[in-house]
């Protein structure tokens, strides 16, 4: 564990001076070619930030509404059917939309019923395996300012529920 | 996109009539503003610092490089990317830096990436299946060692933190496969 956790921290670094010193070796101007480049990046984020602003909006006033206990409470029965604690629907339903908040739950439910228990470790799955995919479409759509997304967005809603799923399964297996 | 965020807004405001939370959304209707400000402040920092790496690997030539090594497992997927094209790299690198677990760097490159399957795209209105099969990859979010998560598990005392390490690999891995898979099924389907 600790020796995959130093690689991936040296990896950006190395990575770095590894463009840098061969750069120069190829007699790039190294400077000159980082600002010149660096220099795009707030036309990109000028591009995304509508579209940021229209996911986060959404996002928010929807935890904040009290949506997301009527889902849970909707859900609990037949997932308590099934064996899967409840406290993971919360997980479940708010990693797609924000990671931030995703883990301050998960720390909630490691702190109520311990790091060992089988909410804890579905969670902890759950949220190594799912990505903020909302955050994803806003960013990357953005990026290239396209409208028209054919099907993409109802087959990243399919594939969420489907990880979820997956998730469980895989916990309920293993331990 | 518009249905989504359509039934975001019209659930969360009907909601909150009824459960007398109206005061609690509009806090957080300006809260998402302002966290969209701090979100974009921060990805202008990053964008930045990467787009300025990677115009040194443009100038230098190591990106046609670095394309023309990853060439053969990228093409397996992306089929329509020609040879020792930029796209290449910057998906290989956004892929390795999910991997890896790297945040800070993958959105950035996947930026990056997302305009250069642009510089691809014919109809620049339309995504091509290229993007959204990169989109679709960086939802599975296909990683390595989920650090935030085992680094919360020992911190409250867990007898083994890296035990969930193994079945997460597991389950991303399915589940991009069955992503993957269901892009393709759509792409049959509409056609």
């Amino acid at each position: 564990m600790k020796i995959i956790g130093y690689i991936s921290q040296l990896m950006i670094p190395a990575f770095i001076l590894f463009a840098v010193l061969y750069g120069a070796f190829k007699k790039v101007r190294v400077y000159d070619s980082f600002v010149s480049g660096a220099k795009e990046g707030i036309q990109v984020i000028v591009k995304i930030f509508p579209y940021l602003l229209a996911i986060f909006i959404a996002v928010k006033a929807f935890s904040a509404s009290g949506a997301f206990d009527i889902i849970k409470s909707a859900l609990s029965g037949p997932f308590a059917a099934f064996g899967i604690p409840p406290e993971i629907l919360s997980v479940a339903i708010i990693k797609p939309l924000s990671g931030s908040a995703a883990t301050a739950i998960f720390t909630d439910i490691v702190k109520s019923t311990g790091p060992d228990s089988l909410a804890s470790i579905i969670s902890a799955v759950i949220i190594g395996s799912a990505e903020t995919t909302f955050y994803v479409l806003a960013v990357y759509l953005g990026a290239v300012g396209i409208r028209k997304t054919k099907y993409l967005v109802p087959v990243c809603v399919i594939a969420d529920i489907a990880g979820i799923i997956i998730a469980i399964a895989v916990v309920k297996l293993m331990f | 996109m518009n249905t989504i965020w359509l039934v975001l807004i019209a659930v969360s405001i009907v909601t909150a009539v009824f459960t007398g939370k109206l005061e609690d959304l509009t806090k957080a209707i300006f809260d998402g503003a302002k966290t969209a400000v701090e979100i974009s402040l921060f990805l202008a920092g990053i964008v930045s610092l990467w787009l300025g790496i990677t115009r040194i690997i443009e100038e230098s030539g190591l990106i046609y490089k670095i394309s023309h090594f990853f060439k053969p497992i990228i093409s397996r997927l992306f089929k329509k990317i020609p040879e020792n094209h930029p796209a290449v790299t910057s998906i290989t690198l956004n892929i390795l830096a999910n991997f890896f677990g790297l945040g800070n760097a993958a959105t950035p490159l996947g930026i990056k990436a997302m305009q250069d399957l642009q510089t691809l795209n014919e109809d620049k209105d339309n995504l091509t299946f290229e993007m959204m099969l990169f989109i679709v990859l960086n939802t599975a979010s296909i990683q390595f060692v989920p650090f935030t998560v085992v680094g919360i598990l020992s911190d409250f005392g867990s007898s083994n933190p890296s035990g969930i390490v193994f079945p997460t690999i597991c389950a991303t891995l399915i589940s991009a496969v069955i992503a993957v898979s269901i892009l393709f099924l759509f792409r049959r389907l509409v056609k």
